[in-house]
């Protein structure tokens, strides 16, 4: 009988920011739909109440259901029998219950049967479901593709395909080919268009598709024959129904069983357009890579806190030398760690999300009328942060999972090695994190000319003028002075005017960014709440300051002539 | 068919989180330290309710229970599934009922609310544990019942089929309309809230009936209606002692079957 909402008073700490006024007031139109839908908030505190409750519902889904399932799922995994995919039996009745309490198409608009939630609580939601199983988390987060109908498919569309996935249609993002997969340009599955029909017609290969046997498919295809750029490529809508594509096999996988990696055969399957023709992987998929990419930092939020539950549990369970680990100082540093990198990662995280709220629901609203200056100043202060803050979110709060993950499994010592324990599963599940929806590396690459062109140094100075509680002075001046040396380090690094030793440094210099950003952050969550949070600053503020350190050292002795070292391979 | 349901429902403590400071010192239950919640079996009810509701198009559903204002939250809660709405028996006088007046006070409530089918609820409450609530209710109204139902499997020309729990195995039982139904906790779990639902009717305004709305009579409700008195609440800590070895002689058996009447542990 676990709440995962109400278990984890951080996560409500998150939802009662003061930046919701805003998002609320814009998401809502000033409440315009009071009147029109039963379920639609009449005021602020209405609005906010309703996210509560609904994250009240979700977290006891995810308590009572989805965790207790996770197991189950992780062993019995989907199966492809006859071309289709049969799901483990657990996730047949965590569906269920997500359908069942209306949790699909969360983010949509009510016209279409949606919550019209923001991204703030329906990234809550995410973090809870992530920690009661990541792999389900995928099926159930797929909704969001919905998001791409909505920003750039035709009425028609809206109507047809977003009401269906708000009922309960489940959806999949099929991209990535045998030879396409970072490198989205090499897309080779045709799409070709039937004067005669009037529709078009995909035939191709696509793998590593995650549920490929969704209801609706968004499919990246190549419409323009002879081409073999990016600019060759569109979006279409494949609708289950009408047939054509079958599941050739189901990935065996290291982690997150549950959720069904298909490669998918198409053969002559009706497709309509999306949007316009060649503007696929250029505008649409790149548009949305930021929204799936904060979707995995938020799994890698949950999986963290699974991490520290299941951590935390076994270092007061387990005794040796006649007492608990945990009372161990090596055992708790590694709990300590855990949490607060758990609390640093879940900080930007909500963060960005807050961002992204402002900025979608301005450009939503400038569809509907014109935008005053001061709003398009606030839409492009806020889109520039959440495109800043995103590969932070995913690239550094998927690593720290992936470290929570292990720091668990060595809490547990050797019974942590066996298939007893729920640490091993998240072990697994946690490694895709910081691969998929874009490497590390590749969060790195999007992350760095935020760092060279002086954009995160601006943000640290903005964030250095909040008030701080006198408890977190101390640690406001440590941060202070962490900000100084990153900026030196970058100074450093771009002095020698050699893209390659930027290419070099850049994991360096985006990962001190990302940790003195986290604690600036911090200290405001420790601010507001010094019960919740005071600790996790004071320990993450220490480690992040002892690896701004590193990194700063490293950076001061190099020299361009050393990049031959790391040609020799 | 528009079938017309009753679901009796009970908002308890959460008894299965007793902690040290479950009960008061004098015995009464400290309801501040166990949250009050939907009674478990109740719910198993609920949804049975629920399905025949999407079975038969046209089929209302409403909750009834009785308890303090602040248990109108369960006919909210029901109100968050799927059902139509309901109604809370509350007024004083329904305080410190046993199952006699409360049973009492349900049957004249339901014949308040008009034409019925269908009355159903948990098989038992935590708190009591007594499950003699439905079936007096049956009895007071003079309907057959069927207990330990675990699936309500169809409803055709007026008589539902009821797949029921007994010792060893389930049996298939058939019954006339209306009937009152009690549910197993091996039933179906019900399903989750939902969340347009919730939003809708979260400040939903409950009807509350007093003795007076339902023309009863208080010399029949709450404490004055109830002949079981309480003579003592123990408060019981269970301790694990010692383990002991027994052979397997005949003679050794006989000890311990003694043993265990001398204390009362079996008789």
């Amino acid at each position: 009988m676990a709440n995962f909402y109400t278990d984890s008073p951080e996560l409500k700490h998150y939802l009662n920011h003061p930046l919701m006024k805003r998002i609320v007031e814009l998401r809502e139109r000033d409440f315009a739909e009071k009147d029109q839908y039963p379920y639609a908030p009449q005021d602020h505190e209405d609005a906010m109440d309703n996210y509560d409750k609904v994250l009240e519902i979700i977290g006891e889904i995810c308590g009572d259901i989805i965790a207790a399932n996770a197991e189950g799922v992780d062993h019995e995994g989907p199966v492809c029998e006859n071309g289709r995919v049969r799901y483990a039996s657990g996730t047949d009745i965590n569906m269920d219950a997500c359908r069942k309490a209306g949790l699909m198409g969360m983010a949509m608009p009510r016209r279409f049967g949606g919550l019209n939630f923001p991204s703030v609580p329906y990234m809550i939601a995410a973090d809870m479901v992530s920690r009661a199983d990541a792999g389900f988390e995928n099926l159930w987060a797929l909704q969001d593709c919905a998001e791409t109908i909505y920003e750039f498919g035709s009425e028609e569309q809206k109507q047809h395909y977003i009401s269906r996935v708000c009922a309960g249609e489940t959806m999949s993002m099929d991209l990535t080919e045998p030879d396409a997969g970072s490198d989205l340009q090499s897309v080779q599955l045709k799409a070709t268009y039937s004067e005669a029909d009037g529709c078009w017609y995909l035939n191709g290969v696509k793998r590593f598709i995650t549920n490929g046997d969704s209801d609706i498919h968004l499919v990246l295809a190549r419409s323009e024959e002879g081409t073999r750029d990016g600019r060759g490529l569109s979006m279409f809508i494949y609708d289950k129904r009408n047939g054509g594509v079958t599941v050739r096999r189901i990935e065996n996988k290291m982690g997150i069983k549950g959720s069904p990696t298909c490669e998918l055969v198409y053969k002559n399957a009706k497709a309509e357009l999306c949007g316009e023709r060649r503007l696929g992987l250029i505008k649409y998929v790149m548009a949305l890579m930021n929204g799936a990419r904060l979707g995995i930092a938020a799994q890698a939020v949950g999986i963290s806190q699974a991490a520290y539950e299941e951590a935390l549990s076994y270092a007061r369970d387990r005794r040796q030398f006649g007492k608990a680990i945990i009372e161990m100082a090596p055992v708790a540093e590694m709990i300590s760690n855990i949490k607060a990198k758990l609390d640093a990662a879940r900080t930007i995280l909500y963060q960005t999300s807050r961002y992204v709220d402002i900025y979608k629901a301005l450009d939503d609203i400038s569809k509907e009328r014109k935008l005053t200056p001061e709003e398009r100043k606030e839409q492009k202060y806020y889109a520039k942060m959440a495109d800043a803050f995103t590969p932070l979110s995913k690239g550094l709060g998927s690593e720290f999972c992936n470290q929570n993950a292990y720091d668990c499994i060595q809490v547990h010592g050797g019974s942590g090695f066996m298939k007893d324990y729920a640490c091993e599963r998240i072990y697994r599940d946690a490694r895709i994190t910081s691969i998929y929806e874009g490497t590390t590396q590749l969060q790195v690459v999007a992350a760095i000319r935020y760092a060279t062109s002086g954009f995160y140094a601006n943000a640290m100075k903005e964030f250095a003028q909040w008030e701080v509680s006198s408890e977190m002075a101390p640690l406001k001046a440590r941060l202070d002075a962490m900000a100084a040396r990153y900026e030196e380090a970058v100074a450093t690094v771009t002095s020698h005017e050699s893209q390659e030793l930027i290419d070099l440094t850049a994991r360096r210099l985006v990962e001190m960014a990302g940790y003195i950003i986290m604690g600036y952050l911090l200290l405001q969550d420790a601010t507001a709440n010094a019960e919740l949070f005071a600790t996790s600053a004071n320990v993450f503020v220490r480690w992040a300051e002892a690896e701004v350190d590193k990194h700063a050292g490293y950076i001061s002795r190099i020299n361009p002539d050393e990049m031959a070292f790391f040609r020799r391979y | 068919m528009n079938l017309r349901i009753i679901v009796l429902a009970k908002q308890v403590p959460d008894t299965r989180n007793v902690g040290k400071d479950a009960m008061n010192a004098d015995g009464t239950i400290n309801r501040a330290a166990l949250p009050a919640i939907f009674n478990p079996e109740d719910l198993n009810a609920l949804e049975q309710a629920l399905r025949l509701k999407e079975q038969y198009p046209g089929t209302t559903v409403k909750v009834l229970t009785m308890g303090p204002p602040r248990a109108a939250e369960i006919v909210r809660e029901g109100m968050f599934r799927g059902t139509d709405g309901g109604y809370l028996l509350t007024d004083r006088a329904f305080a410190g009922a046993d199952t006699l007046a409360t049973s009492y006070a349900l049957s004249t409530a339901i014949r308040k609310m008009g034409e019925y089918d269908i009355i159903i609820g948990g098989r038992q409450a935590i708190d009591g544990d007594t499950a003699q609530v439905g079936p007096q209710v049956a009895e007071k109204l003079g309907l057959t019942q069927i207990t330990y139902a675990e699936e309500i499997l169809k409803v055709e020309d007026g008589r539902i089929t009821v797949k029921r729990h007994i010792d060893g195995g389930v049996e298939t039982v058939e019954g006339p309309l209306p009937i009152v139904i009690t549910v197993n906790g091996s039933a179906a779990p019900c399903r989750p809230r939902n969340a347009k639902l919730l939003m809708t009717h979260k400040n939903a305004v409950i009807t509350e009936w007093s003795v007076a709305d339902i023309d009863g009579d208080v010399a029949q409700c709450g404490l004055s209606g109830s002949p079981t008195k309480v003579k003592a609440i123990q408060n019981i800590v269970f301790k694990a002692k010692e383990s002991k070895a027994m052979g397997d002689t005949d003679a050794e058996i006989e000890n311990l079957i003694v043993e265990l009447v001398e204390n009362h542990t079996i008789s």
